[in-house]
């Protein structure tokens, strides 16, 4: 299964709407880095919203993807994140302290003209 | 005591790990749980069938429903039969991983739910269960 990544404008916009397994993860972080590579993407926002559950696993492969995406240059925002969702992460001891967040697509597009100064 | 019908799921294909949690949501949404519950317990078999699914060769969770006089909740229980875990609080120190992982799973188990028993022999297997009970 492979998620649908958008381009608008030079951002870059994923909403995550499949049941996640490790594999479908993997190939995103690697078809996201491949975009951005290809797009030039200076953002990226990734909506959270039908998401029921992260464990520790995809809690990774996101960290890993935000820190990797802002190597390449794009600053990644992560929107929507479930109340439900929220309280396990802490739970498991997952704080993703540097990942900048917002509550939803239209405020994560705007942290993101903010974070990038536009 | 009366308990429902064990249902289980065998842990061999990574997909396992999916089908593993979200029979485990049902259940819990059966049991009566609320969407945070269901997403602590879903997470917590996560974690546990990915373990079995990346240490072992093989092996299975099962769930049930605990109904008694005082009180309602999902058993867990997690069973293989892989290489064991020596030194079980190292295991249960967050931040140890042998897979280069968060090594967030074990510790985070425990305190997404209520009660958790950890039984593991050197060259035979593991067994781990976790109660969650409704509030
Ligand atoms: N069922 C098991 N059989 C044998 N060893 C296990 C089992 N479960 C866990 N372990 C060992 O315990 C360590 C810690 O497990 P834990 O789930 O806490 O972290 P992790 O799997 O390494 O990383 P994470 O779960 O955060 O992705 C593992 O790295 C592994 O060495
Ligand atoms: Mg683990």
């Amino acid at each position: 299964m492979r998620i649908p990544i958008l381009k608008l404008h030079n951002y870059l916009l994923i909403s995550i709407q499949v049941e996640m397994d490790d594999n479908t993860a993997i190939q995103f972080q690697e078809d996201l880095l491949d975009k951005i590579h290809q797009t030039g993407a200076s953002g990226v926002v990734i909506d959270l919203t039908s998401v029921e559950i992260i464990d520790s696993f995809i809690a990774k492969v996101l960290g890993d993807v935000v820190k990797m995406s802002d190597l390449m240059g794009a600053k990644v925002v992560l929107t929507g994140i479930q109340p439900a969702v929220a309280v396990t992460l802490i739970d498991l001891g997952i704080h993703l302290q540097d990942v900048p967040t917002a509550l939803n697509l239209e405020q994560g597009l705007i942290k993101l003209r903010q974070e990038l100064g536009e | 005591m009366t308990m429902d019908l064990q249902s289980c799921v065998t842990i061999e294909k990574e997909w396992d790990i999916v089908k593993a949690r979200q029979l485990g949501r049902e259940v819990a949404q059966k049991a009566g749980f609320g969407t945070v519950d269901q997403a602590r317990i879903a997470t917590a078999i996560s974690e546990l069938a990915r373990n079995i699914y990346l240490y072992t060769d093989g092996g299975k969770l099962c769930f049930e429903i605990i109904d008694n006089v005082e009180q309602k909740g999902i058993s867990m229980l997690s069973v293989d039969n892989g290489p064991g875990i020596e030194d079980i609080s190292q295991v249960m120190e967050d931040g140890y991983s042998t897979s280069g992982g968060l090594g967030a799973g074990l510790p985070g188990v425990k305190r997404l739910v209520d009660q958790f028993d950890i039984q593991s022999e050197k060259g035979k297997g593991t067994e781990i269960r976790a109660v969650k009970w409704v509030r």
